[in-house]
């Protein structure tokens, strides 16, 4: 923009300080997930003589073995998995839906909806825990993966919601409305028209409910019991105070649990500011 | 069954013109209905029926629970220590942790909104720690401050900002600055997100014209920039006050609100109340103590906007 008007010693300046302050934040950033793929790969008796070498002088990846043969963690990974993905799938569907009839059309109570859907994003969960315990004891949905993906699935609709509106948003109506002219009922044209125009949003809603999902600690602790239906982020905890001595393995199935939540990230985040940069415009 | 699929394949010859009409005049509710139902079925008579319990008296294992109390619950919070010393604490969690988030957030997504080699890996590296489960970022830095198996402690005080290098989360006195740190990390990510989004839906055109008038790129940030980006600031500092103002998960994985209930925050308060004492009567009381404060700071907030923007 209104860099040419400078000389070529202010510009090496300027960019010598542009990428100074992004190495930082590169740093502040990855040093710790560094940091935990470094404990992960020390051998345990290494672990305390060379606690705070930046790179042990033996590698070794019977943290991970272990973890995986020995522990319950593949189970707890399984449950993970299904219920993230389940309550990813579940809620960009829902969201999809209630997004589009927010972008086309106008009608008697959308403002109510839209006012209660920012409500829910208002109040403190943990109210929730107790009256959602008890009405769903009585329904057998405690202790059960379906349970943590109907919770988890209400809980993500609102934002997921917002986001998918912005994608329809930055659609023109021209599309549909052209396909409708032709014959198609619009159902016929939000499935031949506008879906494979979306499938980046769709991408992004998933990919962010699934993190949200695969993150989620305090409900997936207070619901389930059972060891067949806990999750990572439950098992992980539980091991920290069952075993609180063993570093290594800790960080290995920590490592672990962020690999899935890394490589959606990756793939959506670029499309996440696309998405919000559509609402921005909007206004 | 064979009828149905006759219904099915004929429906427009059957049933006319007034049934398409209606299906018109209510498609849009047919879109929006799966989520209504599950907003109001998992949140709002959850919600409402925590909002009764703040009331009674419901400890999960004890069957003689249940029984009206009226505002016994409320009378105790009031005089509860824990409680006063928890709000106390939320207080300085949220500020200094959105303070961080917010300028460090910014300052990344301005340094981001510039084309230059290498941005796009950059952006998706620093980017990683909102992809970092809660739990996981709680557990990680409580690693990183303990000086065994972590150098954090030992560059802290090479730096003159600890005395000595110890486990900041074990000493009363800064074991807050411990899941705050981890906070930011955590946070910063989001702010430079929705930042940059506004950031790029700025037209490029308007600042071709300041820097053609002659205007300094510090004008132009305070007369452009700024501007553009109040709202989504407005908006963005107001939700991320009340989510992290909620957000339990890192403390109760570092310090669990100890030492001596030095990082308890209310929310961290109420999910001990609920899990470990199992009295989720007093723990729904406060929830809705909490509930009512942010709902307070959320509608002034959206006063003091509304008469700022009046005045301009």
């Amino acid at each position: 923009m209104a860099y040419y008007a400078k000389s070529k010693g202010q510009r090496v300046v300027d960019w010598s300080v542009h990428y100074g302050l992004l190495a930082c934040y590169l740093f502040f950033a990855l040093f710790p997930l560094f940091w935990l793929f470094k404990v992960a790969v020390t051998p345990t008796k290494l672990l305390y003589s060379e606690g705070i070498r930046m790179w042990p002088s033996e590698m070794t990846w019977t943290n991970f073995t272990q973890v995986m043969t020995d522990t319950d963690f593949p189970q707890f990974f399984i449950n993970s998995a299904i219920v993230s993905g389940s309550t990813a799938f579940i809620s960009t569907l829902i969201a999809a839906a209630a997004g589009y009839s927010f972008s086309r059309f106008h009608y008697r109570g959308k403002a109510v909806i839209i006012v209660l859907m920012l409500v829910t994003q208002m109040f403190p969960l943990v109210m929730l825990i107790a009256p959602i315990f008890r009405i769903l004891t009585p329904l057998g949905l405690t202790d059960s993966l379906l349970g943590l993906v109907v919770v988890y699935t209400a809980f993500n609709v609102p934002f997921a919601t917002f986001l998918m509106q912005s994608f329809f948003d930055g659609i023109p109506k021209d599309l549909e409305e052209a396909a409708m002219i032709d014959g198609n009922t619009r159902f016929g044209a939000l499935v031949k028209i506008i879906f494979p125009l979306t499938l980046p949003g769709i991408a992004a809603t998933l990919g962010f409910v699934f993190t949200a999902a695969w993150s989620e600690l305090l409900f997936a602790l207070m619901l389930v019991s059972s060891p067949d239906a806990v999750t990572f982020p439950v098992g992980l905890l539980t091991f920290v105070s069952k075993f609180s001595v063993d570093f290594g393995q800790m960080m290995a199935a920590g490592f672990l649990a962020l690999i899935p939540a890394a490589i959606f990230f990756f793939l959506i985040q670029r499309y996440l500011v696309q998405g919000l940069t559509a609402g921005a415009v909007k206004g | 069954m064979t009828a149905a699929t006759d219904l099915g394949t004929h429906p427009a010859s059957r049933q006319g013109v007034t049934s398409r009409r209606f299906l018109s005049r209510f498609e849009p509710y047919f879109y929006a209905a799966p989520a209504i139902v599950l907003l109001v079925t998992v949140m709002m008579v959850p919600l409402v029926v925590g909002l009764t319990y703040t009331v009674r008296d419901i400890r999960i294992l004890n069957p003689f629970s249940g029984g009206y109390v009226g505002f016994a619950h409320f009378e105790a919070i009031w005089h509860d220590q824990n409680f006063h010393n928890a709000l106390y604490n939320t207080f300085w969690w949220t500020v200094s942790s959105l303070f961080f988030q917010f300028f460090l957030g910014l300052t990344l997504a301005l340094l981001l909104n510039r084309t230059f080699p290498g941005r796009r890996i950059i952006q998706s590296l620093v980017f990683l720690p909102w992809a970092v489960p809660a739990f996981l970022s709680g557990l990680n830095w409580a690693w990183m401050f303990n000086p065994v198996i972590s150098p954090l402690p030992q560059w802290l005080f090479t730096l003159g900002i600890l005395s000595e290098p110890t486990n900041i989360l074990s000493d009363p006195d800064l074991a807050m600055w411990g899941p705050i740190i981890a906070n930011i990390w955590f946070g910063i990510p989001f702010f430079a997100i929705t930042l940059l989004a506004a950031l790029q839906s700025i037209p490029g055109e308007i600042y071709e014209a300041a820097s053609i008038d002659g205007a300094s790129r510090k004008q132009q940030f305070v007369s452009i920039t700024l501007p553009f980006l109040a709202p989504t600031i407005a908006i963005t500092l107001m939700l991320r006050t009340i989510w992290i103002a909620n957000f339990a998960d890192l403390i109760i994985v570092m310090t669990n609100g100890g030492p001596a209930d030095s990082t308890q925050i209310v929310s961290s308060y109420i999910f001990t109340q609920a899990f470990r004492r199992l009295d989720f009567g007093y723990a729904s009381a406060i929830a809705a103590v909490l509930l009512v404060l942010l709902m307070a700071y959320a509608v002034s907030i959206i006063f003091i906007r509304r008469s700022l923007l009046r005045e301009t």
